[in-house]
């Protein structure tokens, strides 16, 4: 089933990290098997900020050897990142086997993506100036509390709640997904793509990458993919309605801006709330309710709908 | 005795209505209409309670409305419903129901005889199986409103999402403004009043009841064709929205009128394929 949520503050910055918790708080019953957050931080010039792994949550309980395999990992992360010229600013641990690095950088991107993510067990979680990815298995709060997302000061974020159907209960498979290697394009996504794999196929012969089976982490390289060929976030989203086949509705943000995408057979729930200085959506209105807790006036986005907003 | 005469010339009874109260409240001989005689609660209509359900968990809430009626409110007020999701369930009673604020997914599901007013908005599958009474939502609808209702009247002024009166059995639903792809899919008995536009594939498969359209139509379903307006149907649209504050852009008489075209499924002894080629 999966819940969606997305939020953009159209003025000053706010607590987005308290913000999308709660919405993903209410959204928990569409989806316990894990959370993932896509928050859009204040950036800082010229420095880049980076969320990686290099384990699974689960390899802690059945990994042979793997809290020392994990510290040996992270330490060839940071060799690699010497040896590409990366200038790594600070380092922190969000857990274990997560981590969250800010540097500045002036040389291939794409390339030292590549190289980090050839190491055995390291993914990068998102990569960009303003977007960073969070996503664990657990409820909101577990996610939430386990990141230290509760002070998040940001402009814009989505938000995932999963009900896992057609992949496995891991972090891999959790939303929202980075559009891999495109700084700061990330996707949430409810519903099912009936043409996965001629795309898939598509995309890979186009030199993309995919880290997972999910078909939600496609409409991320999809739209990415049109982006980097010129096309407007719009543009690509509406080419997506007649393009990828399937039930769903997916929300994509960006450096600046937050979209929604709705198929043809308005089959997976959208709630909308739009104000002045902010824009709220979500699968279902108790999220919206959950962060306004006075009258709003709320609709449904009709089928085949895009909309983007600005932040 | 012409009254009724007029309500069979107008189709109205032509339905088999199921629901508990139906034939009781919709009579055209009047006597009974306002008399729930099956097991209901006995509840007094100028007797008002009224609870903030902010705080409350949904059954919590369901059994709070039970527990008034029970002390014989008939009228009850709910402030606060937050958007939760399936409140007032399964309510088959007499009762005025005010609900200041919004509902969730699955509100208001299998009433029989309830007269309801939302202030706010209301979710997917709201009132599904309704079989009597009135509701009328304020502001905007989800998906599925109406889905499958055998009677009463559920109207909603602002617009409403897709599939609207999906496999509706009975009774009128009325869209103020506009409803979305597949609405009145499966259509079985009834009526629908949409006041605005219709999106694509209105009327699909529809085996019988009448939709009437005040503004665009997208694209009518497989099955679903123009019918023609009678004086007397747009003169029961005309009074039916009057009883909600509703009047058609211009005028009912000029609504466009939706109805089965019967080729599709049952009506003949085409073999399906047969039937595709044919239509």
């Amino acid at each position: 089933m999966c819940g969606i949520a997305g939020i953009i503050r159209r003025g000053d910055p706010g607590n987005i990290g308290s913000e999308m918790t709660s919405m993903l708080r209410s959204l928990k019953h569409r989806g316990p098997d894990s959370t993932g957050f896509a928050m859009y931080g204040v950036p800082e010039k010229n420095h880049y900020v980076m969320r990686f792994k290099v384990a699974e949550q689960e390899d802690l309980s059945k990994g042979f050897d793997i809290h020392q395999q994990i510290k040996d990992r992270r330490a060839l992360v940071n060799s690699r990142l010497d040896e590409m010229g990366v200038e790594v600013k600070n380092e922190a641990e969000a857990t274990e086997y997560a981590f969250r690095y800010t540097f500045r950088f002036d040389g291939d991107m794409r390339r030292t993506a590549d190289y980090l993510e050839d190491i055995e067990g390291v993914e990068i979680m998102s990569l960009g100036k303003g977007l960073e990815l969070i996503k664990d298995l657990g409820d909101a709060d577990v996610v939430s509390d386990q990141y230290r997302l509760g002070n998040f000061s940001g402009s814009h974020a989505i938000g995932h709640t999963r009900m896992a159907t057609e992949s496995d209960v891991d972090i891999r498979s959790a939303h929202p997904y980075w559009a891999y290697p495109f700084n700061d394009v990330a996707v949430v996504h409810n519903g099912q793509l009936t043409n996965y794999w001629n795309w898939r196929r598509t995309l890979v012969h186009r030199g993309h990458r995919f880290m997972s089976n999910c078909d939600s982490e496609l409409i991320a390289v999809y739209l990415a993919d049109k982006m980097d060929r010129g096309y407007e976030l719009e543009d690509a989203m509406h080419d997506s309605l007649e393009e990828l086949d399937g039930v769903f509705t997916y929300v994509v943000a960006t450096s600046d801006r937050l979209g929604m995408a709705k198929d043809y057979m308005a089959a997976k729930p959208m709630v909308l709330y739009e104000s002045e200085d902010f824009v709220a959506l979500a699968s279902e209105e108790v999220a919206i309710r959950s962060i306004f807790p006075h009258e709003i006036d709320t609709f449904d986005p009709y089928e085949g709908e895009v909309r983007v907003w600005q932040s | 005795m012409a009254k009724l005469e007029k309500s069979f010339e107008s189709g109205l009874h032509t339905e088999q209505l199921s629901g508990r109260t139906q034939q009781i409240f919709f009579s055209p001989e009047e006597g009974e209409n306002y008399f729930y005689p099956y097991n209901g609660y006995e509840v007094d209509l100028n007797k008002k309670a009224e609870f903030d359900a902010k705080d409350m968990e949904i059954q919590e809430i369901n059994l709070k409305i039970r527990d008034l009626m029970k002390e014989g409110h008939g009228h009850i007020v709910m402030q606060n419903p937050m958007a939760k999701h399936s409140l007032v369930v399964g309510i088959l009673n007499r009762l005025r129901l005010d609900i200041e604020g919004s509902l969730g997914y699955f509100g208001c599901g299998l009433i029989d005889g309830p007269n309801i007013r939302i202030s706010g908005r209301v979710g997917w599958s709201f009132a599904e199986n309704m079989m009597a009474g009135t509701i009328v939502v304020e502001k905007n609808a989800g998906s599925t409103f109406g889905a499958a209702i055998r009677g009463g009247d559920l109207v909603c002024k602002g617009d409403v999402g897709s599939r609207t009166g999906i496999d509706m059995k009975g009774g009128t639903i009325i869209v103020g403004g506009r409803t979305g792809t597949l609405s009145g899919f499966m259509m079985q008995r009834g009526r629908m009043i949409v006041l605005g536009d219709a999106g694509p594939n209105l009327g699909d498969s529809m085996y019988d009841g009448t939709i009437y359209v005040g503004g665009k139509i997208n694209t009518l379903g497989v099955d679903a064709v123009p019918g023609e307006m009678t004086d007397l149907e747009a003169a029961w649209i005309e009074s039916k929205l009057g009883l909600y504050g509703l009047k058609a852009p211009n005028g009912a008489k000029n609504l466009q009128k939706i109805v089965a075209g019967k080729q599709l499924w049952n009506y003949d002894n085409l073999e399906p394929t047969e039937k595709k080629i044919v239509l």
